[in-house]
């Protein structure tokens, strides 16, 4: 790491209609460092890369790059001058193959040059296969996952040779491994000297990355410190002015009925088979289980998206088969899908509309929109979830992408339904509004709404669930009560407890125990030195990796 | 490249066999020399605008405004020619003429940012009554002799209108797919903003892609008015749908972002073909815009239900949440 800055910016001020994104904040990157940028939700970190880029004009202040002032920037320029980034909104062209979105952001976009088919596909390639991503180039990115949308994203972004990386939450929808992939390129790319902005709600992955770490509040710089100098809490503490309580709200709720009975449940098409499972009026169930276990399809197949064609499902007590989300809605079941940045909102509806629009019936009398209520019920969601806006009726794409996550997930939690399906459903958001989606869990539990909780945090699962389903390779492989349940176990339950698998080159278990480090460092951290366990993790990884060169499909799917 | 990503294209390709097919065994007489002559001759002009209309589908706008424009060109010729010019010289003044037609729809949609469908509509209005007042509803006459087909001949100016059309279908087909500009239009089409970020300007692309769009009007109305030894002032009535039509039907989306000109050519041809097909079947040609208009439903439903088996084949898009409602 070299002393002098890179990139400067200085006291950037920016106003949108109603709303004082960035009072003055400035920053400071240089050469070979990973710079990590948090704050609340709306804390204005988006608009202030968007500004570095290009994206957006600066009312005021000024960028400079390796001391020259960067006038009349635009994205075209800022390409030009060696500043790359990934959004957090996705920037892809979904018509579009894998292969032309990398090569759009890459080539110079002069009119008259000729495509070269052969050489775009081949960088797509290389380029995908350096982040780890097994994605066919020829696919059109439409009709890619959302965590390989991101990768994709990544690998042009790469591609672009940057002086400057910019990577706003990249990891938000990304699987452990994937993202443990990302950082090892991370850590290459420091070495060659690339500057790089690193976004992150995710503050436990930070000491692993960043090397200095910047605090926005309200659109100001709070601060900037070397990322070995402060702990979590410190880091909360400069985000949200104030001490928070990380504890999880969880209150024991008298449990009702059985909601939800699924009983060797499946369907082929998706990988799910023979799910057993219950979940009772009252409780919440957590599903936990790596990217790939089957989580997400098995929640889609309870909601009628992809019809079960194996096995049973009751709900309180009748068999019923769900075959679409239109009578999955009719049966109370409301489902909260992972994917909420591009699907979850609609845009250009105001805040208020958005929220209620599952439920809209509860929101007029013989036809006409009670709009006093539905402005009530707005409000008091905006208040507690702290939607950060000037007014509830403000267009949706006028709110950060954390706010953004949070409208969707109000419109879902004020239907009232009996069974509500959570996936990943604090992704993206902020520490404070995170325990405030917490408590809301909690309280709907409390009325008596059956929950399941698919989430990648384990200390979510534990914190919130009175019982944890793991899944893995397509089924429930056990069901632990909340006391019996230990981050260790559920890793374990996770990877398949599996018979070790054998033979393996001397890279690949060194690889493997790379990608496994910050798990063992976990797991000894917490006072077991269970050898054995960490040897089926790794051997189980193995499997994984190796089950997911031979068939590509089984991880695009 | 995947056959997959062209099935549009290829399921007007099929239908368009099977009518060339059907057609050739009840009335084997409809492949004559002369008939097919006629038939790309009649349609040259069609697949001309179809052309320019492609591309202002791909970056997600539309113009409806062409048939009048058509018109003006139409006329606008007809009276250079009478005013002494050299005939030849008619060609690239015809282009300059559709490409400043053109420039005004994208000055609009382009930078001022208006919705293309208004601008569009008004501008379809305009012209039309601008031409019925400066004209009187007089057709232009009294043509110089070598106005007509350029003064070749019946039989070389035919083959030339012909051979003119389909030149230009190559050169722009092969520029979608190959030059960076051609990408440039998929790219706005596909997301704008996305586009925007890449570097690329979307109003610029746009602008271009209307100036294109009134060129390739200026050049159809001088080959279509070269057909005969008067111009009408009321040419290219409907010409917007024809257009429009045969862009759908060849497997262009109609939101932007995904279509190939091979596909607009197939169309345009399909919809051309219909009306002698069943003249020569001995079906009362009364039916062609119906049947027409069936194909073009099919081609939207077609799209509609590809659209949504993609759709329920994509996981995690959480794409039926929302429709499901
Ligand atoms: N296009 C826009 N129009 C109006 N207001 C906007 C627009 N984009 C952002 N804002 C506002 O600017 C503020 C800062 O937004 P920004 O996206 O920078 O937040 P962020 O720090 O990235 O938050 P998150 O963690 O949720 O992504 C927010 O209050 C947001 O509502
Ligand atoms: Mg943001």
């Amino acid at each position: 790491m070299t002393n002098a800055a890179l990139l400067r910016a200085t006291d950037i001020d920016k106003s949108y209609a109603g709303v004082h994104a960035l009072k003055g904040a400035s920053f400071e990157l240089r050469a070979g460092e990973v710079h990590a940028l948090i704050g609340e939700n709306g804390a204005g970190k988006s608009t202030l890369i968007k500004i570095i880029t290009g994206a957006v004009a600066a009312d005021d202040g000024e960028i400079q790059l390796n001391g020259n002032a960067i006038t009349h920037n635009s994205p075209r320029l800022a390409k030009q001058l060696g500043i790359a980034a990934i959004y957090q909104q996705p920037a892809l062209f979904p018509e579009l193959s894998v292969a032309e979105n990398i090569a759009i952001g890459l080539e110079e976009p002069s009119l008259w040059k000729r495509v070269d088919w052969r050489a775009r596909s081949g960088r797509a390639s290389d380029l995908l296969a350096r982040v780890g991503a097994r994605i066919d180039p020829d696919r059109d990115a439409g009709d890619l996952t959302m965590p390989q949308q991101q990768l994709v994203e990544i690998a042009r972004a790469l591609g672009a040779n940057a002086k400057i990386l910019i990577f706003d939450e990249p990891t938000a929808s990304l699987s452990e491994e994937d993202a443990q992939n990302l950082f090892k390129v991370i850590r290459e790319l420091r070495t060659h000297g690339v500057g790089m902005i690193y976004i992150s709600h995710r503050l436990e992955e930070l000491p692993e990355i960043a090397d200095r770490v910047t605090v926005l509040r309200d659109g100001r710089t709070i601060e900037t410190c070397l990322m070995s100098e402060v702990n979590r809490d410190q880091l909360i503490h400069l985000m949200v002015g104030s001490e928070l309580a990380t504890v999880f709200p969880k209150k024991t709720v008298t449990l009702g009925e059985v909601i939800l009975d699924l009983r060797q449940l499946g369907r082929s098409e998706s990988g799910i088979h023979d799910v057993n499972l219950s979940v009772r009026a009252g409780e919440i169930v957590g599903v936990a289980g790596l990217v790939g276990g089957g989580r997400t399809e098995l929640a889609r197949t309870i909601f009628g998206l992809t019809p079960a064609d194996q096995g049973e499902m009751l709900l309180r007590g009748k068999p019923i088969k769900i075959e679409s989300a239109a009578q999955a809605i009719e049966c109370g079941i409301a489902y909260v899908p992972e994917d909420r940045r591009r699907h979850g909102v609609i845009l250009d509806l105001p805040i208020s509309a958005n929220i209620t629009l599952a439920s809209l019936d509860r929101f007029s009398r013989l036809g006409a929109m009670d709009f006093r209520r539905e402005k009530e019920i707005a409000a008091d969601y905006t208040r507690r979830l702290s939607i950060k806006t000037p007014a509830i009726f403000a267009p949706v794409a006028t709110l950060s992408g954390g706010n953004q996550q949070k409208v969707a997930l109000s419109r879902w939690l004020i239907t009232k339904p009996s069974l509500l399906i959570l996936d990943e459903p604090t992704q993206g958001i902020d520490v404070g509004a995170k325990s405030e989606i917490h408590a809301l869990m909690t309280e709907l539990a409390g009325q008596g709404v059956a929950t399941l909780m698919i989430s990648s945090e384990l200390p979510e699962i534990l914190g919130m669930s009175d019982r944890i389903a793991v899944m893995y390779g397509g089924t429930i492989v056990a069901t632990l009560d909340r006391a019996e349940a230990t981050q260790q176990r559920i890793l374990a339950l996770a990877l398949g407890h599996l018979e070790a698998a054998e033979g393996s080159t001397p890279e690949e278990s060194q690889s493997l125990r790379d990608l496994f480090a910050p798990v063992r460092e976990e797991i000894k951290a917490s006072g077991t030195t269970d050898e054995e366990l960490l040897d089926q993790i790794e051997a189980a990884v193995k499997e994984v990796r190796e089950r997911d060169r031979t068939s590509p499909q089984s991880r695009e799917r | 490249m995947k056959l997959n990503r062209y099935k549009r294209e290829l399921s007007a390709a099929v239908a368009y066999a099977v009518l060339l097919v059907a057609v050739g065994i009840i009335a084997p007489s409809f492949f004559s020399g002369a008939n097919l002559r006629d038939l790309a001759l009649n349609n040259a002009p069609v697949l001309l605008v179809a052309i320019g209309m492609t591309m202002v589908i791909l970056v997600g706008q539309i113009d409806i405004s062409v048939g009048s424009q058509f018109a003006v060109a139409g006329v606008a010729a007809g009276w250079l020619a009478k005013s002494g010019i050299p005939i030849p010289m008619l060609l690239p003044c015809l282009i300059v003429i559709g490409a400043a037609l053109g420039a005004i729809n994208g000055l609009f949609v382009g930078w001022l940012r208006l919705p293309s469908i208004i601008v569009t509509l008004a501008m379809l209005v305009a012209w039309r009554d601008a031409l019925r007042w400066v004209t009187g509803g007089e057709w232009v006459q009294n043509l110089p002799a070598n106005f007509q087909w350029f003064g070749l001949g019946q039989s070389l100016g035919q083959w030339l209108i012909v051979a003119i059309s389909l030149i230009v279908l190559g050169i722009f087909s092969w520029t979608l797919r190959n030059l960076a500009g051609g990408r440039a239009l998929y790219a706005v089409g596909s997301d704008a903003e996305a586009a925007r970020l890449a570097g690329i300007e979307p109003p610029r692309v746009t602008f271009f892609v209307f100036v294109l769009m009134g060129a390739l009007v200026g050049l159809a109305a001088l080959l279509n008015a070269v057909r005969f030894s008067t111009v009408p002032s009321n040419a290219g009535l409907g010409l917007e749908l024809k257009a429009v039509a045969a862009v759908v039907v060849g497997g262009t989306a109609i939101t932007g972002g995904r279509g190939t000109l091979i596909g607009t050519l197939i169309g345009a041809a399909l919809l051309g073909t219909i009306g002698t097909a069943l003249t020569f079947v001995g079906i009362n040609p009364f039916w062609e815009k119906a049947i027409q208009g069936a194909i073009i439903l099919a081609a939207l439903a077609s799209d509609f239900v590809l659209g949504r088996l993609e759709g329920m084949r994509i996981s995690d898009r959480g794409l039926r949440i929302d429709g499901a409602q």
